[in-house]
């Protein structure tokens, strides 16, 4: 019986391999749970489109400021040293590559990186983008952390997109709750998988072709802090 | 002598135009210029399009606006925030015009706007649905898109402090849109907590230079 990483494990899966002195983004729902995993050893800038640099985590009670929110509209603080900018210059630092990483969350994700996070087949919701697609074309290097397949079980790594894409070739690294995989110029490369899975089984559950990569590795699951990465 | 000070809010919006562009500052609730949008709703305003962030969440601002049946199209990045109802509604009755931008460009489409350009060639939305009928160019290898520039024909903006010159200082994350809006729209209109006498302000920390500013109303810190 294999067991899928959870949300929390999944955060922590990505804080391994956020670097020391990055400048980051980080996207709504799981990769917002990543800060909460990065080592507090790594001096990490956390970036937010709406005009923060160096924003810290949720306030105390009592210091809640409605005026201080980051992209998922939630009340959140500014580190020493932190400062506030206006939307044009946010999305300067955004398209204009100055961001070192971004972590999304995502519907599909193609073998060549195409990224699907914006919008899915239901005409009853009206289309909402934000900055996802300034993000996804913008930061250098692009992680995506989803659970592997959706919860009908079908496969959300693909050959090709079905959902309308928000950005193509964008893609470096794939987190899911089996398996972390890279997006190279060769195709999907697994380097590491959980435990009680082979290649096949993990194919099974993947549309696009997968291979393993020399050095495949388990993908352990934890949500402790740790300090090695897997980059 | 210049006085960019008015009096009360109702004389702030009192020449807005039927069929007006008006861009509104704001991210989610921060830097929304909740008073002015009751203004405008006050007055009566109809066939409005507006240029903004998000498409209002629970009844007051921007999804007043909506409610109140004052607005005609909504060209904006999010429009589905946790309590967009108002949006929604009018959205699935077809009774409301959506143009999706995405934020970045969005930004500097006004940014374009304000500083007198035709338009810009950005990579985002680039093979994606939003590049439809979009002027593509390949530059260095890679692909752009044609934006073209956006004004407003009044912007309503919130911010912190003003002086009479129409000088704004900003806080925190509520200053989002509003030092962009400032400058894309042929009347800019701002709501501040504060009116202080000029000098106040430190010019170091001044983030809006009142070139940009027509009208400060003092709103308090309620807002």
């Amino acid at each position: 019986m294999i067991q899928p990483l959870t949300r929390e494990q999944m955060a922590a899966r990505v804080a391994r391999d956020i670097p020391d002195g990055s400048y980051v983004n980080l996207g709504i729902g799981v990769p917002t749970l990543v800060a909460n995993y990065v080592p507090a050893e790594r001096e990490v800038i956390y970036h937010s489109e709406n005009g923060v640099l160096g924003m810290g985590p949720a306030p105390k009670p009592g210091e809640e400021d409605p005026d201080l929110i980051n992209a998922g509209k939630q009340l959140v603080t500014l580190l020493p040293g932190g400062c506030y900018f206006h939307h044009t210059d946010a999305f300067v630092m955004m398209r204009g590559g100055h961001l070192d990483l971004t972590v999304l969350g995502a519907f599909q994700v193609s073998e060549t990186g195409d990224l699907a996070n914006w919008m899915t087949s239901d005409q009853y919701l009206p289309p909402a983008v934000g900055g996802a697609m300034d993000l996804a074309i913008g930061a250098k290097r692009v992680f995506v952390v989803m659970e592997h397949t959706t919860r009908r079980g079908e496969p959300k790594i693909l050959k090709t997109c079905t959902y309308p894409l928000t950005g193509t070739g964008v893609v470096d690294r794939i987190y899911t709750d089996l398996a972390v995989i890279d997006v190279t110029d060769e195709g999907l490369v697994v380097r590491e998988m959980i435990d009680g899975f082979d290649l096949e089984d993990l194919q099974e559950q993947t549309d696009a072709p997968l291979r393993s990569a020399d050095d495949l590795s388990l993908l352990v699951h934890r949500t402790e802090v740790d300090l090695s990465s897997g980059l | 002598m210049i006085d960019k000070r008015v009096a009360t809010l109702t004389q702030a919006v009192s020449d807005v135009k039927d069929g007006s562009t008006i861009l509104i500052s704001g991210f989610g609730i921060a830097g929304i210029p909740i008073d002015l949008c009751h203004a405008l709703i006050d007055r009566g305003a109809t066939d409005l399009t507006l240029v903004t962030n998000n498409a209002g969440s629970g009844h007051t601002d921007v999804a007043a606006l909506l409610k109140a049946g004052c607005v005609r199209k909504i060209v904006c990045s999010y429009p589905r925030s946790a309590g967009s109802i108002w949006f929604e509604e009018l959205y699935r009755a077809g009774k409301i015009e959506l143009e999706l931008v995405p934020q970045g460009t969005l930004s500097e489409r006004m940014r374009a706007g304000g500083a007198g350009l035709g338009g810009f060639y950005t990579p985002t939305a680039g093979g994606t649905l939003l590049a439809k009928g979009k002027e593509t160019r390949e530059i260095n290898g890679r692909e752009y898109l044609l934006e073209y520039p956006i004004r407003g024909d009044v912007a309503l903006i919130k911010a912190d402090r003003a002086d009479r010159w129409g000088n704004l200082t900003y806080s925190k994350s509520a200053r989002n849109f509003g030092p962009t809006m400032a400058t894309a729209a042929d009347l800019t209109i701002v709501q501040v907590r504060e009116i202080v006498e000029l000098g106040e302000l430190d010019p170091e920390c001044v983030i809006t230079p009142g070139i940009f500013v027509n009208r400060v109303v003092e709103v308090g810190a309620s807002s």
